[in-house]
């Protein structure tokens, strides 16, 4: 029988009044998943309402709408649409065609993407056009756009060796390891900094708590192997 | 945010050197960044699907049961009653049968070598700890007491009304857990987080206690312990598995037969009662309403707090209505029906059929529930809610409704009421808010699909009643795993059971394959292969997400889908029976599992060969399917290691758990 492991001051989060974010607007890149808000005082503005009903996927017929819209000789343009809107689902939790603004970096590196913050804030701007940003996004905006960086493979996936020399470039003694420090350095304050969620995350994957380093090249392989239960195609 | 710094122009050489170097630097670092962040949505997606896989396999499954409530009762009455004799029909609703169980304990002795608890009552707080302590050592407790245990429960419970009426004073605070599901690790953490139940310490556990988990019966003793020494402070309200019927299936009447082999008939009976008389609500400073499911617009709470609810032994058998025909079995309206597809499986409708056993004798509709009763009930102990207005037969459990915040908005005026507590549906975080705070979800037992697949957690609600959350989730002491492999774990265990339903329902699948292959090229379009899926297996999954996993496209991006077959086979080589059999017997392991478990009287793990056949051929026919007996006498032959004419049937089920070929032991 397992032992009831109670951490100290119980589990990951003590359920607290969660607090309303202030209102600048967010980045869209959900990297961390949300729980969902504690209390909700009557009365108090709560900024963006409790998370809303998670559904299991529901597919409300949009894939169908895509077949009726859908261009019927460009065959890979209507499937490159239903697995969009597939991927939408998945976080319009109202079923209602509307995710979360802070989702959208979910979804589309759900669809095999890899962009940085910077150019899913630029995806967004065209997504939202001059409308005023209303913290949601609406799959009739979204579609186009994703269906042509889907189209134009833009965001490619990153190649083993070139993620190699990044790492490399910021081992300055070229030992084959980044220390804790230096990475925890590097990706908190450089570039488009962690959150501590994440670098939290990567370090219980890839640091070798007994000497607390990384490994690059063996953290690499070991990421890259990534859907071993893929049939080979 | 940052921007990357880009070229700067020209400088002295050093400079020019270090800034590259950094600009480098930060270069890497974003690609690093971007990088992770793909990885991690990633990994956030397949955790998604692969709860909803779960999820959505758990319910198609619960609606399978309501079809086979009937049959299983059956069995039950026949081989199982604590008197059965073989063609006598005792129905467990007629009360004075009970009776003559309750004292049953007296006769079971308590030896000397028991090391456990020995329970002293009127029970004291030094008993509850006693049980607490012996648990967590993995004692078991004594029949003997735990037969007086539930007798002397049945007593407080029966003095309890349909709706318990709870006043939080000032002073106090009340604390509601969900679903446990024999998950005794988090009983044991949140006792530890939040203290045991006490005058002090009220608690509202929210049903389900039991199925799935190990420890069900001592969750079970540890609540019933509580409330008979803290009668007016620990609230129970019966759950949709707080249910004989459901028990057979989800583990629990296995686990009592597996932990008190010759005294499990007398408790599992006893609690079939015990469970009926368990109250259905509580409402707290007749403000906040707590139940198990949910409400439907029908919600008469009125009527509900008058009905005799001890009448409902179980909710998989509805009371017929009240003109009926002898001998034949009438589906009353207030039932969704299933999924359309299920209904047209080529050769394989699911129809209640009577022939071959007699039904029982229903019990007498004076003394039976009546249809409006049945259905008040089912509604709350069954319903889930959703976004959209309305209120709608829940088709995915088979059950109850769906209710949207038009639903709640109507109850909570009617009432005067400000808020709905449920449990019934598994949360990731453990609680949800919904119907724009009205109405919470709360789900007490952590990792319950998987190891790190959710958190349970508690709500602690103040004389204020706003209510406060507390979450946890219990961790495995040697748990080496870092967050990516326990994700793998999750995602690899979803598609193991998607795999097996794909298996199960190869031939069906095969058929609508094929009516989009006109070519017989043995390729068709993802939309196809898409469709197809969800027309056969009814499970709202993402398929174009998961085609990877299932099966092999060409290089045209169109799919070649006998290839979601190939790395399929049942763990057992069974060359020489019709792949037909071997399918039907895959898809019902679970189900045969039950019907083991009921005849096998003596608990040897062994039934002879004749009653196996004799009760497939039953189970088959109230399927409606051929019952293969040539091939089933040949597989099982193929089967009986010890020739002997006895089946081992956990070896039997083994056979028919369906493995990927590269995990496939050599035999």
């Amino acid at each position: 029988m397992k032992a009831a492991t109670a951490r100290q001051g119980g589990g990951r989060r003590d359920g607290c009044a969660w607090q309303p974010r202030p209102g600048r607007r967010p980045r869209p890149s959900a990297a961390a998943p949300r729980g969902p808000p504690g209390t909700v005082p009557p009365g108090a503005a709560v900024e963006r309402g409790p998370l809303r009903h998670g559904s299991p996927w529901r597919r409300r017929g949009a894939a169908a709408m895509a077949e009726q819209e859908g261009n019927g000789e460009d065959g890979a343009v209507a499937e490159i649409e239903k697995k969009i809107i597939e991927a939408f689902e998945v976080f319009d939790h109202e079923c209602n065609k509307t995710v979360d603004v802070r989702e959208i970096g979910s979804i589309v590196r759900s669809l095999g993407c890899f962009p940085t913050e910077a150019e899913l804030h630029e995806l967004l701007a065209k997504v939202e056009e001059e409308e005023e940003p209303t913290g949601y996004v609406h799959l009739e905006k979204f579609l186009p756009v994703m269906t042509k960086v889907l189209l134009d493979r833009s965001y490619r996936p990153i190649p083993e060796d070139v993620l190699l020399h990044a790492f490399e470039a910021l081992d300055e003694n070229k030992c084959g390891y980044l220390t804790k420090d230096e990475l925890v350095k590097h990706m908190t304050e450089e570039g488009e900094p962690f959150t501590e969620e994440e670098m939290e995350e990567m370090l219980s994957n890839g640091l070798d708590p007994e000497t607390n380093t990384v490994h690059y090249r063996d953290y690499i392989s070991m990421m890259i192997v990534e859907e071993p239960e893929d049939l080979p195609q | 945010m940052e921007h990357i710094v880009t070229d700067m122009g020209c400088n002295a050489s050093i400079d020019d050197r270090e800034e590259s170097k950094s600009e480098k630097a930060i270069k890497a670092a974003v690609l690093i960044q971007k990088w992770y962040r793909s990885r991690r949505a990633r990994l956030e997606i397949s955790r998604r699907y692969s709860l909803s896989i779960f999820q959505s396999i758990e319910y198609a499954d619960e609606q399978d049961q309501a079809q086979l409530a009937s049959f299983f009762t059956f069995m039950l009455e026949r081989y199982a009653s604590p008197d059965a004799v073989a063609d006598t029909s005792i129905s467990p609703s007629v009360s004075h049968e009970v009776d003559s169980y309750l004292t049953e304990y007296e006769n079971i002795e308590v030896p000397d070598s028991y090391c456990g608890p020995r329970l002293s009552f009127p029970l004291t707080l030094a008993d509850a700890n006693a049980l607490l302590h012996a648990f967590k050592n993995g004692q078991l407790l004594h029949a003997h007491y735990v037969l007086k245990l539930l007798c002397e429960t049945r007593r407080v419970l029966k003095e309890k009304p349909n709706i318990n009426l709870v006043s939080v004073s000032y002073s106090k605070e009340i604390t509601i857990c969900g679903d446990l599901h024999g998950n005794l690790d988090d009983l044991f953490l949140i006792f530890y987080k939040n203290g045991l139940p006490s005058e002090k310490k009220p608690y509202v556990f929210n049903g389900d206690f039991v199925d799935r988990g190990q420890n069900s019966m001592e969750i079970l003793i540890i609540l019933f312990a509580f409330l008979l020494i803290y009668p007016n402070d620990v609230h129970l309200n019966r759950g949709n598995h707080e249910d004989y019927v459901i028990n057979l299936r989800y583990g629990f009447s296995n686990e009592v037969l597996r932990k008190y082999k010759v005294h499990a008939k007398v408790i599992l009976y006893l609690l079939q009662d015990v469970f009926s008389w368990l109250p259905l609500a509580t409402i707290i400073n007749k403000k906040v309403l707590i139940l198990h499911g949910g409400i439907s617009d029908t919600t008469d709470l009125n009527f509900l707090y008058l009905l005799e609810r001890n009448k409902l032994k179980s909710l998989m058998r509805p009371p017929k209505p009240e003109r009926e025909e002898q001998g034949k079995e009438g589906a009353p309206t207030a039932r969704p029906s299933t999924c359309a597809a299920n209904e047209h499986v080529a050769g394989k409708t699911r129809r209640l059929s009577s022939s071959g056993f007699t039904e029982l004798s229903c019990p007498n509709s004076q003394s039976g529930p009546t249809l409006k009763e049945w259905k008040q009930v089912m509604d709350i102990l069954w319903s889930d809610p959703r976004m959209q207005n309305g209120c709608l037969p829940n088709k995915r459990r088979g059950g109850g409704c769906y209710f949207g915040p038009d639903t709640t908005a109507r109850l909570f005026e009617r009432y005067n009421l400000k808020l709905l507590i449920r449990s019934h549906e598994f949360k990731r975080e453990g609680y949800e808010l919904t119907h724009g705070g009205k109405v919470i979800t709360i789900f007490s037992a952590s990792n319950y699909y998987e190891e790190g697949s959710n958190k349970g957690a508690y709500i602690r609600l103040n004389p204020d009643l706003i209510p406060h959350f507390v979450q946890y989730q219990v961790r495995e002491c040697t748990d080496k795993q870092n967050y990516l492999e326990r994700m793998k774990t999750i995602e690899r265990s979803a598609l193991q059971i998607l795999r097996e339903k794909i298996f199960a329902h190869r031939s069906t699948l095969t058929e609508a394959f094929e009516k989009y292959d006109c070519d017989n090229t043995g390729n068709i379009s993802v939309s196809d292969w898409a469709a197809a899926m969800e027309s056969v297996l009814c499970l709202e999954l993402p398929w174009r997400t998961l085609l990877s996993h299932l099966a092999k496209t060409d290089p045209d991006g169109k799919v070649d889908y006998m290839s979601c077959f190939h790395n399929m086979e049942i763990a057992q080589s069974t060359e020489e029976v019709q792949p037909a059999l071997v399918e039907t017997l895959c898809k019902y392991r679970k189900e045969l599992e039950v019907i083991f478990n009921i005849m096998d009287e003596d608990h040897s793990g062994l039934i002879s060969f004749d009653e196996f056949r004799k009760t497939w051929r039953i189970f088959s026919s109230h399927l409606g399917i051929d019952a293969y007996d040539a091939s089933i006498d040949k597989l099982a032959q193929s089967i009986d290691y010890n020739k002997d004419d006895y089946i081992d049937f956990s070896e039997f089920l083994e056979a028919f758990h369906v493995v990927h070929k590269r995990d496939k032991k050599p035999t």
